[in-house]
């Protein structure tokens, strides 16, 4: 199964990735696109400061890419995550997934989304409006849970 | 044996990583908190929660019982904020 994994300080462009997907096959019947945003905390938030761990970053999405192809039968899949100042309204991630039917697309993409929040080696440092920054975003029990209903 | 530190767990270090000789009987990542944890104020603050930093060994997330023998990098870092 085709997987592209991208860890890049770049926009990406989700049309295109969607296209190289299905490129060439006529067996897709459902393509499943999540993009990650970020928010300006109702007007607080100049950026978002995204650090991450080389090599780590890479490894682990891969490594849940490769369950989630286990898991469901899918066809192609993309992850692309960026890293750096993002402003808001900007792109963070991009979860691809493409598949015969739609539920294994939508439950692929879904838990691809839990586990990159709860084991993608990134972190967040806000950057305000007001000039202050320095604070780095709290990981949410909700995402540890959300990750959890996944669990076999 | 190289240790790396990512976001405010590097930042209260105050290094991005470092090289270490470890002495005998630290044989777990655990154990490797407790041994840093004597080598400063600055470890001190940074693993005071020990139960909040998280670590990976050669970029596979482990648990505190996990054994460093044959470790290349061991990186520590607070809970994941990417997605």
């Amino acid at each position: 199964m085709p997987a592209t994994i991208r860890i890049q300080a770049e926009p990406f462009d989700v049309a295109a990735e969607t296209a190289s997907l299905s490129r060439g096959r006529a067996d897709i019947g459902a393509v499943v696109a999540f993009t990650g945003l970020c928010r300006d905390e109702g007007g607080r938030l100049a950026a978002l400061e995204l650090e991450h761990y080389p090599g780590m970053a890479e490894a682990e999405i891969s490594r849940v890419a490769t369950e989630a192809a286990a898991r469901w039968p899918l066809m192609g899949l993309v992850a692309i995550h960026r890293y750096g100042l993002v402003k808001p309204g900007e792109q963070i991630v991009l979860v691809l997934t493409a598949s015969a039917h739609r539920q294994a697309a939508f439950e692929a993409a879904s838990f691809l989304m839990d586990y990159l929040k709860t084991h993608a080696p990134f972190w967040k440092r806000e950057h305000l409006e007001d000039g202050t920054s320095g604070a780095w975003i709290e990981a949410k029990d909700t995402d540890d849970r959300a990750a959890e209903r996944w669990s076999r | 044996m190289k240790l790396v530190y990512f976001a405010w767990v590097r930042e209260r270090i105050g290094r991005t990583d470092e090289q270490v000789t470890l002495p005998d009987g630290v044989d777990t990542v655990g154990d490797l908190v407790r041994w840093l944890k004597g080598r400063g104020e600055e470890y001190e603050y940074a693993f005071e929660n020990e139960g909040v930093v998280r670590a990976a060994i050669d970029h596979v997330h482990v648990k505190p019982e996990a054994r460093i023998a044959g470790a290349r990098e061991i990186a520590f870092f607070p809970p994941m904020t990417g997605g």
